[in-house]
């Protein structure tokens, strides 16, 4: 029988009919759509038992308790910690994304070794053994060099377990050489110690305060705690409390407050003077904390009465005379008034005499060690370990001068200056830094002037980092002992820099190190054993959490438990016993140096004439600025306006834009005295003519491609600025110029 | 015009008769099967036969591929040895969570040792319970995560029986072949034995259609006076789904989604 046409088409009908009224069909396309579902990039969240671990994050020195919620073994959000003292339930950007540096790309997942030349990326993967041991030879070889002091620590906070451990290594070693990096912590630090003869932390108490007269400070673009400036700020719109920003850019925290002053760049010490000047002449100051509780009142009364006047300020600042006016009585006759310094995020210092300014102003108003104003608050000192006993090596080392020369006849009440110590090494002025240890800080990312720190780092034969991610130091040392990520460690954490209220919190392992990582406290503790003799006698612990443990002692079960330890009674000083200068009072003029709060210029970098514009940083809550970059989460909330593609926007005024023939969206070239990079114009009325702005946090040439090679690193443009009178680097921008291309 | 002429030019040709004529006999045969009546609808038939063997035959049978447990496990003697029944290794959590297949935290209590003879426990002990790994049991009720099912509303809320669901799994003493669905991945009791879809007992699916047997049924009990008729409950449900929210709440009835229609139950 042969199959026609019609024979076929018959079989086919027949076999549609049949396949219709067969499941075949109902089946597969119930099936594919199920299968759709299965697709390896659809996200399916794992089944599993629900478990919280309350910990501190530690991406930032703010000190949020966070709780972290999981699926079984897996971390799968981080939350705020409710009835913390500090952020009460409340998480900024980069700790809600911190799951994405304990998972994500860029974690360093076992000791590294450098093959090939320095920052070329060539790795081998080598042991825990081999790694320690390496570090422990070099460290002897140095040491029996009697050059125990060529070794330096770089450390991005000097407090907890930690930083103290590194202190007791290098002091049981032989070396002066731990620095910290820079903050407006480092200004206030001294101002306190100028003015109230303590070595004491700032505390403000904004809870309390009911007027807030910020001088630059991003309230809430990092500054601080973040979080709980969040929540401060909150209080404060809630509670009408006014806040007075000053700054040349209308910064979030200037767009949020209740008025917003522009200002020239640079010039708000001036500012500051100007408002002493009017509380002065209008007698609106605190007589009774001036008379009874300041010394030097009188002098420096004079000096602000001669030369800051609210015009020669408004002349100064570019503020209006009236404005300084208004603005000073306001803040005097509130009741609990508060000034702040500090740009930005705070992570660069700024002038001793502008910070000491600020403090004068509010000791004008009483309001130093009193409810709503600023505290000398001592750190919490719960770290007591036995003495060390140095064998003369060590001695003799301790002996030396620090290289970044805090503490030298210069710079005598400084404590650290991270800032000079690329210009030290460059110029080898002193003796050249054999090794270099860097633990929470990537200064080839965050110091000023990052070509001239690339120049010392090269200089610098041996440097380990202890990074749990390849950022830009880590790519640049010649040995990586990866530490693990805040959710795989235990770790103490001090109350912020800004609170008065005592605080522990206990960061605590969420989630099993997920690579062959260690505990920096443990290579510590490893590398002093290696050393053996006294090195390894200042370590008589087994491991850091024993050490831990047995440093906290009765803290310990509250600290697991709660992850926090908190004295509900404040501490409260009074005022008698608050000042430990010579006089037992409040100096006014510092009686060592004679060094008085007033107004000198910072000038920063460039050539008027060649450089017609002035470029100066802007901060971000949505880009971290730290020793931590951006993970995905955090960088994917950057507006366009910020940054689009790799290219990141200059902010300038369109006046400025329109007489140089600029407009939105073109590419320019940015130059400085520093360097150049092509970036794009945003034009944007918040921002004063003639100066234009770049964000910070952004330009990273490490991390992943979620981040690396987007804008350009703020401070690739900008060089260093030292104050003369403590060191530290104070600029705050630099002079520049835009070209087309 | 030209299509008459076409015409015309045909018909002498047909009634010349000369091509008929000419015809071999194996033509006429074939111009004979091809013509109206049985042969075509043998065609017919032979295609439909066909296909609803490979539709309900063939297609299941290469449709699912056979998997073996890893190892076997029997119900029965375990349920006779506890004291709560299913609950007592298919427990609620702290939380409410129902925490599914157990873990070895749940067996090690009794198996940290060898206790009998059974192959397949020697296996548990040596290959699992002392290398610390969990058995991948082949879940047979694992289904996609698309709707907000709650083990505890159903069993604790609404008093049922596992068995409604999971039928008599707990009286069996060995865990039958997992049958795979090579597209889905997912376990061949999903759709049910049958591949037609019909079933006898209310454990033989647990496609969406089998909760919709039991929530309608419960639903015209709760909303006696409220029985909508298809139509009305279609276009309710579109403008629901189209809308969400424009109820006079202004909140649909799911208490995950807060939305109507389909967002009841599914995510």
């Amino acid at each position: 029988m042969k199959i026609g046409r019609r024979g076929f088409l018959s079989f086919v009908i027949g076999g549609a009919a049949g396949t219709a009224l067969s499941p075949l069909p109902w089946k597969l396309t119930d099936d594919s759509s199920i299968w759709t579902q299965m697709w390896p990039w659809t996200p399916v969240p794992k089944d599993g038992e629900t478990s919280y671990v309350n910990s501190v994050c530690t991406l930032c020195s703010g000190g949020c308790g966070i709780t972290v919620r999981k699926i079984d073994e897996r971390a799968v959000k981080i939350e705020g910690m409710k009835g913390h003292p500090i952020n009460n339930g409340g998480a900024c950007l980069l700790g809600l994304s911190g799951l994405q540096l304990l998972y994500g790309p860029t974690r360093i997942k076992s000791p590294l070794k450098r093959t090939g030349k320095r920052g070329q990326g060539g790795w081998e993967k080598i042991s825990w053994k081999a790694a320690v041991s390496e570090v422990v030879e070099k460290l002897g070889n140095l040491r029996s060099k009697s050059q125990s002091h060529t070794v330096g620590f770089v450390s991005g906070s000097d407090r907890g377990t930690i930083p103290r451990l590194f202190e007791r290594f290098l002091t049981a070693y032989g070396s002066p050489n731990l620095m910290r990096m820079p903050s407006v912590r480092d200004s206030y630090e001294l101002t306190l110690h100028m003015m109230q003869g303590v070595q004491a932390l700032p505390g403000f108490d904004f809870e309390n305060a009911d007027f807030i007269l910020s001088l630059g400070s991003g309230i809430i673009d990092g500054w601080g705690s973040p979080v709980r400036m969040f929540r401060a700020n909150s209080a404060w719109q809630n509670a009408n409390v006014k806040v007075i920003q000053i700054e040349p850019r209308l910064s979030n925290t200037a767009a949020k407050s209740s008025k917003w002053i522009p200002i020239n760049p640079g010039t708000e010490t001036a500012l500051v003077m100007g408002l002493a000047h009017v509380i002065i002449k209008e007698y609106l100051y605190d007589t009774g904390f001036i008379l009874n509780y300041t010394n030097g009142f009188e002098d420096w009364k004079r000096l602000v009465m001669d030369n800051y006047s609210p015009d020669s300020v408004a002349a100064i600042t570019g503020i209006d005379s009236g404005t300084i006016v208004v603005l000073a009585r306001s803040f005097a006759n509130a009741s609990r008034p508060l000034a702040i310094c500090g740009r930005g995020d705070g992570s660069s210092p700024v002038s001793l005499k502008g910070c000491t300014a600020v403090h004068a102003l509010n000791a004008l108003v009483g309001n130093v060690n009193k409810k709503g104003g600023v505290w000398a608050v001592s750190d919490t000192d719960y770290i007591s370990w036995p003495e060390i006993e140095m064998d003369s090596k060590a001695a003799a080392g301790m002996q030396h001068e620090r290289l970044d020369g805090a503490g030298s006849k210069k710079y005598l009440f400084s404590r650290y200056l991270m800032n000079r110590l690329p210009e030290t090494v460059n110029s080898g002025a002193q003796y050249p830094l054999q090794a270099l240890f860097v633990s929470g800080a990537n200064p080839l990312y965050t110091l000023h002037d990052t070509k001239s720190t690339e120049k010392a780092f090269d200089k610098i034969p041996f440097v380990v980092s202890f990074s749990s991610y390849m950022d830009e130091t880590a790519q640049n040392a010649d040995l990586i002992l990866p530490n693990h990520v805040f959710l795989e460690r235990y770790e103490d954490v001090p109350a912020p820099v800004g609170l008065i209220q005592p605080v522990i919190g206990l960061a605590k392992p969420v989630v099993e190190p997920q690579f062959n990582t260690r505990h920096v406290g443990d290579v510590i503790i490893r590398m002093a054993k290696g050393l053996g003799g006294s090195v390894a006698d200042a370590f008589p612990w087994d491991s850091y959490y024993s050490c831990l443990k047995e440093t906290l002692n009765d803290n310990w079960e509250t600290l697991v438990d709660k992850g926090f330890r908190s004295d509900t009674e404040l501490m409260n000083p009074t005022l008698e016993s608050s000042f430990d200068t010579v006089s037992g009072k409040f100096e006014f003029i510092n009686p060592d140096t004679g060094s008085m709060p007033q107004f000198k210029p910072v000038s920063i970098e460039g050539d008027e004439k060649l450089y017609p514009l002035v470029l100066i940083p802007y901060d971000s809550i949505r880009l971290a600025n730290s020793y931590i970059g951006d993970p995905p989460f955090a960088i994917k909330t950057v507006e366009d306006t910020v940054l689009k593609g790799k290219y990141v926007f200059v902010e300038i005024n369109p006046k400025t834009a329109r007489s140089a023939g600029l407009h939105e969206g073109q590419r320019v070239l940015l130059i400085t005295p520093k360097g150049k990079a092509e970036v794009k114009i945003h034009l944007f009325e918040g921002i004063m003519p003639g100066i234009i702005a770049l964000p910070r946090g952004l330009g990273h040439t490490a991390f992943d491609d979620y981040l690396a090679g987007k804008g350009i690193n703020f401070n690739t443009l900008i060089g260093t600025v030292e104050d003369p009178d403590s060191g530290m680097d104070t600029a705050w921008g630099i002079r520049a110029k835009l070209s087309k291309v | 015009m030209s299509t008459l002429d076409d015409h015309s030019k045909e018909i002498p040709e047909d009634t010349a008769g000369g091509a008929t004529a000419a015809q071999s006999p194996e033509e006429k045969i074939k111009k004979q099967d091809n013509g109206p009546g049985g042969p075509i609808i043998l065609f017919f038939i032979l295609g439909l036969f066909a296909s609803l063997i490979v539709g309900w035959i063939i297609f299941p049978k290469l449709l699912y591929s056979q998997k073996k447990q890893p190892i076997d496990f029997n119900h029965a003697f375990h349920v006779a040895e506890v004291e709560n029944g299913c609950e007592s290794c298919h427990f609620f959590r702290k939380d409410g969570t129902f925490s599914g297949a157990p873990k070895l935290e749940q067996c090690i209590d009794c198996h940290e040792e060898i206790q009998g003879v059974d192959p397949d426990e020697i296996k548990f002990v040596e290959e699992y319970v002392s290398k610390g790994r969990e058995v991948p049991w082949l879940i047979y009720s694992k289904q996609p995560d698309c709707v907000f099912f709650s083990h505890a509303a159903h069993i604790k809320g609404a008093d049922m029986e596992c068995v409604a669901c999971h039928g008599h799994i707990g009286e069996s003493e060995s865990l039958k072949v997992y049958e795979e669905n090579r597209i889905t991945g997912y376990s061949r009791d999903i759709w049910g034995k049958s591949i037609g879809g019909f079933k006898k007992n209310t454990w033989d699916r647990m496609k969406m259609d089998d909760c919709a047997d039991c929530h309608q049924k419960n639903y015209a009990i709760i909303e006696k006076t409220g029985v909508k008729t298809p139509t009305k409950r279609f276009v309710d449900h579109m403008i629901e789904v189209v809308s969400p929210g424009s109820s006079i709440s202004g909140k649909g009835t799911s208490v995950q989604t807060e939305r109507d229609a389909c967002f009841v139950c599914h995510k």
